[in-house]
């Protein structure tokens, strides 16, 4: 028996096997890390910042197929985006880059990312999405 | 009940899966539960002996001067006896009803610890503990300056005995430990430990949450000093907990939480408390609960422990070698006949959340993440595992569902 791979789409397995803007940065801005601490999972973020840009950015961290894409998707948005546009990268937005339904309990993998592009980049506080 | 048992198994009559299963409403829905020492599913039994107490006898206990609030009262207490009687404690006093192991090893802690443990005294944990047997001592060390001190595991998953031993040279003043690392599924000494503890003039806490159902246990022969377990994991419902204490040391103890029930009488400037076990169990409990764990034992007990361990044991053995033949699969902790019915492994490349999504797009349930024992995986060097768990309701069949999910998420991930 097979399950269909809606769930698995082929690109977020490929962001998962093949990471993009994977690694550390030596000269970064800012760094952060956050921990999902329902699994363990972790996500960090190191970002090069100039004139209110976004130079470069990278993440590292070990989880799942479902926060490791949502980084590596993220990083793809980050690069060159200014930080106030930035700021407005929404939960939906990050949702959407993802394209598939996420249960409930998965929720937190795919949001991790964007926890630490709120808390590492913003100092916004993290917990608004908690409640979700 | 036997004065002595046996962790590996006896001969006993092989169980009528079938039957068993035809008691438990949830198997109708087709899933395959394979998280049973996560929480296990409840038979009809304990769900009519809760239904009734609801629509037939519904009252709070050791209040009412009516029927129905003395029979409520005398069935709770009924339970207490059960339990007694289950782990083979000397006196009915010695059971304190909780919402849970994790409450239970808190009331000790609060009580006890703050008590007796001191700055500079030492406590001895082990390194597979669950969270619920490490925070509380952790937050009481902080409190009193104590220090802990962890036995680390071996490379099968099995305690460290050199390092323990070592360990109680230095004279602790508690050494606490599950019985069944919930994880890996090892049946830790638990007898030795304890009458070696005791030796070195140690109390002993013993985490049975993972133990009492699969392997049982005899507090007299023990000679444990506390030893907890929860009604979710051996059939009966949540909200209800056990703590066993030997009763010179309850007698002892302060109460952990003040309020009603647990008062002899009240006065303005002071208050006199009641008797074991009710100085322990301040406020309404959970009655339905309570009434629905003593049908829970009562179903163990009629289907016998040692026919519930040999048919795991079975299981065990059929799932280890049916994961072990899959490439890239890795388990971990001890040969089947030396750990109950938990197998917990992952695979290489894909993270035991996916697995754990993918299985359950098979219908299949099973535990994926840190097992809430963070230091335990980091022991292990893995971030998470995949943990397959049975019980006496589980089959061959859903351990081959298991199998062909984890064929399909290789398939998904190749």
């Amino acid at each position: 028996m097979a399950v269909d791979d809606q769930f698995y789409r082929e690109f977020i397995l490929d962001h998962y096997k093949n990471p993009r803007n994977f690694g550390r940065l030596e000269d970064a801005d800012v760094s952060h890390e956050e921990y999902n601490p329902l699994c363990g999972d972790m996500v960090g973020m190191d970002f090069r910042i100039a004139d209110g840009v976004i130079e470069d950015v990278r993440f590292h961290g070990r989880g799942c197929a479902i926060s490791q894409a949502s980084a590596s998707l993220m990083t793809e948005r980050l690069k060159g985006m200014s930080l106030e546009d930035a700021r407005k990268i929404s939960r939906d937005d990050v949702l959407e880059d993802l394209g598939i339904e996420i249960s409930p309990a998965r929720l937190k993998c795919a949001l991790l990312t964007l926890k630490v592009l709120k808390v590492g980049a913003y100092g916004l506080a993290g917990d608004e999405e908690d409640d979700e | 009940m036997s004065m002595s048992r046996s962790d590996t198994a006896a001969p006993a009559a092989p169980l009528d899966v079938e039957a068993i299963r035809r008691d438990f409403p949830f198997f109708e829905s087709g899933i395959a539960y394979l998280d049973s020492a996560n929480t296990s599913q409840r038979p009809r039994q304990v769900l009519d002996a809760m239904l009734e107490y609801f629509t037939r006898y519904n009252s709070n206990i050791h209040r009412g001067v009516y029927r129905t609030s003395m029979e409520a009262t005398e069935r709770y207490d009924e339970t207490r006896r059960k339990v007694r009687e289950f782990i083979n404690a000397r006196s009915s006093k010695e059971v304190i009803f909780t919402r849970n192991v994790t409450d239970a090893i808190n009331l000790v802690a609060y009580s006890w610890g703050r008590t007796n443990v001191r700055e500079g005294d030492l406590i001895v944990l082990t390194v597979m503990e669950h969270h619920s047997n490490l925070v509380p001592w952790q937050i009481l060390a902080r409190e009193k300056g104590a220090r802990i001190e962890y036995v680390d595991i071996d490379d099968a998953g099995e305690l460290r005995m050199d390092q323990f031993h070592a360990l109680l040279e230095k004279r602790p003043k508690l050494v606490a430990f599950a019985q069944v690392s919930n994880t890996l599924g090892t049946i830790t000494p638990y007898r030795e430990m304890t009458a070696a503890a005791h030796e070195a003039g140690a109390v002993v806490l013993i985490d049975g949450a993972q133990g009492v159902q699969h392997v049982g246990v005899d507090v007299q022969e023990v000679g444990c000093d506390f030893y907890g377990f929860t009604g979710h994991k051996v059939l009966g419902p949540t909200g209800v907990g056990v703590l066993y204490g030997r009763r010179d040391l309850l007698e002892a103890m302060p109460p952990f939480e003040g309020g009603g029930d647990m008062i002899k009488a009240v006065f303005l400037d002071h208050t006199e408390y009641a008797e074991l076990p009710m100085k322990f169990e301040a406020g309404t409990p959970a009655i339905a609960e309570v009434i629905g764990l003593g049908a829970a034992i009562d179903y163990l007990r009629d289907v016998g422990l040692d026919a519930i361990r040999a048919h795991e044991l079975g299981l065990t053995e059929y799932a280890m070698e049916a994961l072990g033949d899959i490439e890239g699969l890795r388990l971990f902790g001890p040969p089947a006949s030396r750990r109950a019915g938990v197998v917990s492994f992952d695979v290489d490349g894909i993270h035991p959340h996916d697995l754990a999504t993918i299985l359950d797009r098979h219908d299949v349930c099973l535990r994926a993440g840190h097992n809430c024992a963070m230091p335990l995986m980091h022991r292990l060097d893995v971030a998470a595992l995949a943990r397959a768990s049975f019980f006496l309701y589980s089959t061959r069949q859903e351990i081959d569902r298991l199998v062909a999910g984890l064929h399909d998420a290789k398939r998904i991930f190749a």
